[in-house]
């Protein structure tokens, strides 16, 4: 049971603008789960992806049985035993259990034809221990993600891993389900596998692991038997951090409810939220990655479209069918995904940030291109944003200026209301800083701000009013000052949920 | 400085592989440099150049239209039906153009309302538009229309032929919507990154379905010219031509992921083709060797195409 499998030692990982991880120790025993915990960010997944080969770390050991690895492609991770379940499963969906475990390993007749009925007996063995009822030339896709998981494990067992990663094994899963897939970990751990074990849903650990180590901003703050700590123990040692960062957070006097929303629900994505957002205030939401906060922004902008619900603008209600309808109505949705769904990265800051306002500035159809040029240069300006000329394609902007050019863009469709989802993430502190000033300055003159972040300190810094969302609903609203971080993470994680979380779709991975 | 020629290489390689061509020709054949052939080249080139100007519009937004042929078919069948039962020619202009309209508009809602991939779409358009114009025709050709009809394709205008002013000027007016107005920089937008543009709050379904619209609007307008330069519509013509538009728009530097291209590119690339085929005609290449040239040159136009992405 003592006898050390896996040792990673001072590994560390940078990327462009952002110490990933910085020099940590880890370590795996033979038969034991060890529980991964950390924040979003924290640098769970970049550990798991060198362990993987996925990534190479900058710095740092891995020692297998006491062997120090030389080679770490990902190949050569999954031949000395390592295998990761990722949260998005990776199967394919349209073929059999029995494809998907032996995918580019099946047993072969001579003459290179497939040996088909030896292939489903080597599953049936394979599947035997999990005493589950599950024929080998079943669909995938015809499974509920439960078994998928099985089929997951089993692959990796046929692959003769000793070690696997778990990453966020029991989040599609419902209350039965995860008892099934804890006593299938028991046997596992019994029969010599170790496991690593990842996840938000801090409650269950206690069930299925034998120690924990808690990663924080790229550090490893401790490992220890769950024996010895308490779920409130972890949270602190999640989220007590050294803030380093500066929030300018100024007081705004708070005018009249510009945004109101009652009741807005869709289906797989959030139901029964209702809140309000004041002209001059800020309203953060936080909660976990995959609660469902982005889906209920896109479904107040329209974007999804709403099963129930109202949303009212400025006291009178906004009927609001497509995104179309949300800019018209005075909302402006700074999204997600920078690259993704904010920009055009092949084309001019000019052409981006005038992209919302070409209706208002032309004539017949004509563009009135002086003055929207003369609009966004002075955008340009008054933002520091950085770029030789507004004919610049954005693509050769750093992020924050990539990111202030999206800012602009909805600055000069001048809305009542801004929702501003994950707007400092990947952006250094300096650029961070002069967005939450831009912010600042938008509730100044009037408009009511959302800010959708994952980052608790930015959060607890920068709002008025926090909405702590967990399974697609509010599950707490907290006055600035009686927030915490313990008290908000608790409520994030569902701690104070009496039910199982709902089932949501469209989980996003933590990136 | 070596840079700087590549970059310059990439960008202007059209133009200078263009005159290569002309060079080369006009060296192999004396007939390829007087008047009449660059004048008959251009004509040519304006059928299906007319076509590309539309094209150059939906593979902007990253889709593609292989229906033009077919559209371009059923659109003259129709305008020379008409004709034939004596309706007013400027009645049947505009039909005709209706015929082409409504085409890209079925196309367009396919692929927005009912989120089919264009190609498909397109495909299916491709078939439905030949097979319209088979039944209407009853597969046979339809002939002989009136002198003041017989004007669009075959007559001049200041010595110049009719056909190629309409291109000429067809070219202007897409260079006008692509870089002064709404449309343009939409179609740009969306072919770079539609998602964006959606949450920008602007309703791209529209603008989407407007390319196609425009795809085959421009179709239809080809088949007014080579109707009336034919003096005939066959349930057949086009056949095939979506290849050489196609080539067209891509040869001009327009991507097929969208977002990048411009007119003046499909331009100088559909008279490309256009020097090709008439090259290929004087030096008495066979008609069977050329489709495989052609073949060739879009394959490569692609693939040039994808390596300027990779340095990307």
């Amino acid at each position: 049971m003592e006898e050390t499998l896996l040792l990673m030692k001072g590994i560390s990982k940078s990327f462009p603008g952002v110490q990933a991880l910085k020099s940590v120790d880890f370590d795996l025993r033979k038969g034991e789960v060890h529980a991964l915990v950390g924040e979003n960010g924290a640098g769970k997944s970049t550990l798991m992806k060198v362990l993987s080969g996925l990534y190479r770390a900058d710095e740092g050991e891995i020692w297998l049985k006491g062997k120090k690895l030389t080679s770490r492609g990902i190949k050569a991770m999954i031949d000395a035993g390592v295998s990761i379940i990722y949260q998005e499963l990776n199967l394919m969906r349209h073929l059999s259990v029995a494809e998907n475990i032996f995918i580019g390993r099946e047993p072969m007749r001579p003459g290179g034809l497939i040996d088909w009925s030896r292939m489903y007996a080597d599953v049936r063995k394979l599947l035997e221990p999990f005493n589950v009822d599950l024929n080998p030339k079943t669909k995938i896709y015809m499974l509920s993600p439960a078994y998928q998981q099985v089929v997951e494990i089993a692959k990796a067992l046929s692959l003769k891993s000793e070690i696997l990663v778990m990453d966020e094994p029991t989040a599609p899963l419902t209350g039965n389900e995860v008892g099934k897939l804890f006593e299938i970990i028991r046997n596992l751990k019994n029969s010599g596998v170790s496991i690593i074990y990842i996840s938000h849903r801090l409650e269950e650990i206690p069930q299925v692991a034998d120690r924990v180590s808690i990663l924080r901003d790229g550090e490893k703050i401790l490992t220890r038997p769950l024996a010895e700590l308490t779920t409130s123990e972890i949270i602190k040692h999640m989220v007590g951090r050294t803030l380093t960062e500066q929030y300018p957070k100024v007081p705004i006097p708070l005018g009249k409810e510009v945004l109101r929303v009652e009741s807005l629900a869709k289906r797989g994505y959030c139901s029964d939220v209702s809140f309000g957002v004041k002209s001059g205030e800020i309203v953060g939401f936080t909660g976990l990655v995959g609660a469902g906060r982005t889906e209920i922004m896109q479904t107040i902008y329209g974007r999804l479209k709403k099963d129930a619900g109202r949303v009212y603008i400025e006291g009178r209600e906004a009927h609001i069918r497509n995104t179309r309808d949300a800019v018209r109505k005075g909302i402006g949705l700074i999204p997600e995904e920078r690259k993704r769904q904010g920009l055009v990265l092949g084309l001019s800051v000019l052409d981006n940030a005038a992209l919302t306002i070409l209706d208002r500035e032309s004539l017949l159809g004509f563009l009135k291109q002086k003055k929207l040029k003369g609009l966004v240069g002075r955008m340009v300006e008054v933002m520091e944003i950085k770029t030789p000329a507004v004919r610049q394609l954005v693509k050769y902007l750093s992020g924050g200026n990539q990111q202030k050019v999206i800012l602009a863009k909805w600055f000069l469709r001048n809305c009542k209301v801004y929702i501003f989802d994950e707007p400092t993430r990947g952006i250094d502190v300096g650029a961070k800083v002069e967005i939450y000033r831009l912010m600042q300055d938008l509730a100044k003159e009037g408009a009511g701000i959302i800010m959708v972040s994952s980052e608790l300190p930015e959060v607890l810094n920068m709002s008025d009013r926090i909405e702590v969302v967990f399974g697609g609903r509010i599950v707490k609203e907290f006055r600035r000052e009686e927030a915490d971080s313990e008290k908000v993470m608790e409520y994030a994680l569902g701690l104070h949920e009496s039910e199982s979380p709902q089932k949501l779709q469209g989980v996003g991975a933590e990136s | 400085m070596k840079t700087r020629f590549v970059e310059t290489l990439k960008n202007y390689g059209i133009i200078l592989a263009f005159f290569l061509i002309c060079l080369v020709l006009a060296i192999l054949s004396p007939v390829f440099l007087t008047l009449n052939n660059i004048i008959n080249i251009i004509r040519q080139t304006s059928i299906y150049g007319i076509m590309a100007v539309g094209m150059t519009f939906v593979i902007l937004t990253g889709g593609i239209d292989l229906s033009v042929g077919s559209v371009l078919a059923v659109s003259g069948a129709i305008c020379a039906g008409m004709l034939k039962a004596g309706s007013p020619i400027i009645l049947v202009i505009l039909v005709t153009l209706g015929v082409g309209v409504a085409c890209g508009l079925a196309t367009g809602l396919f692929v927005t309302k009912a989120r089919i991939t264009p190609f498909v779409v397109t495909l299916g358009m491709m078939s439905i538009a030949r097979g319209l114009a088979l039944i209407y025709t009853k597969g046979y050709p339809i002939s002989g229309f009136s002198q003041s009809f017989r004007q669009i394709g075959g007559g001049y205008l200041a010595g110049i032929p009719i056909p190629i002013i309409l291109f000429l000027v067809i070219v202007i007016i897409a260079y006008v919507i692509l870089t002064q107005t709404k449309l343009g920089r939409y179609t740009y937008a969306i072919g770079g990154n539609e998602e964006t543009v959606r949450l920008s709050g602007i309703n791209s379904d529209f603008y989407k379905t407007l390319v196609y619209v425009i795809s085959g609007f421009t179709a239809a307008f080809s088949a007014l010219i080579l109707t009336s330069r034919l003096n005939s519509a066959e349930p057949v013509a086009g056949n095939g031509y979506e290849l050489d538009v196609i080539a067209a728009v891509v040869i001009g530097g327009a991507s097929l992921n969208g977002g990048r291209g411009s007119v003046w590119g499909t331009f100088i690339g559909a008279l490309l083709i256009g020097v090709i085929n008439n090259g290929m005609n004087l030096l008495g290449i066979s008609p069977y060797f050329q489709q495989v040239v052609k073949g060739l040159i879009i394959i490569g136009a692609v693939w040039l195409d994808q390596l300027r992405g990779k340095e990307e």
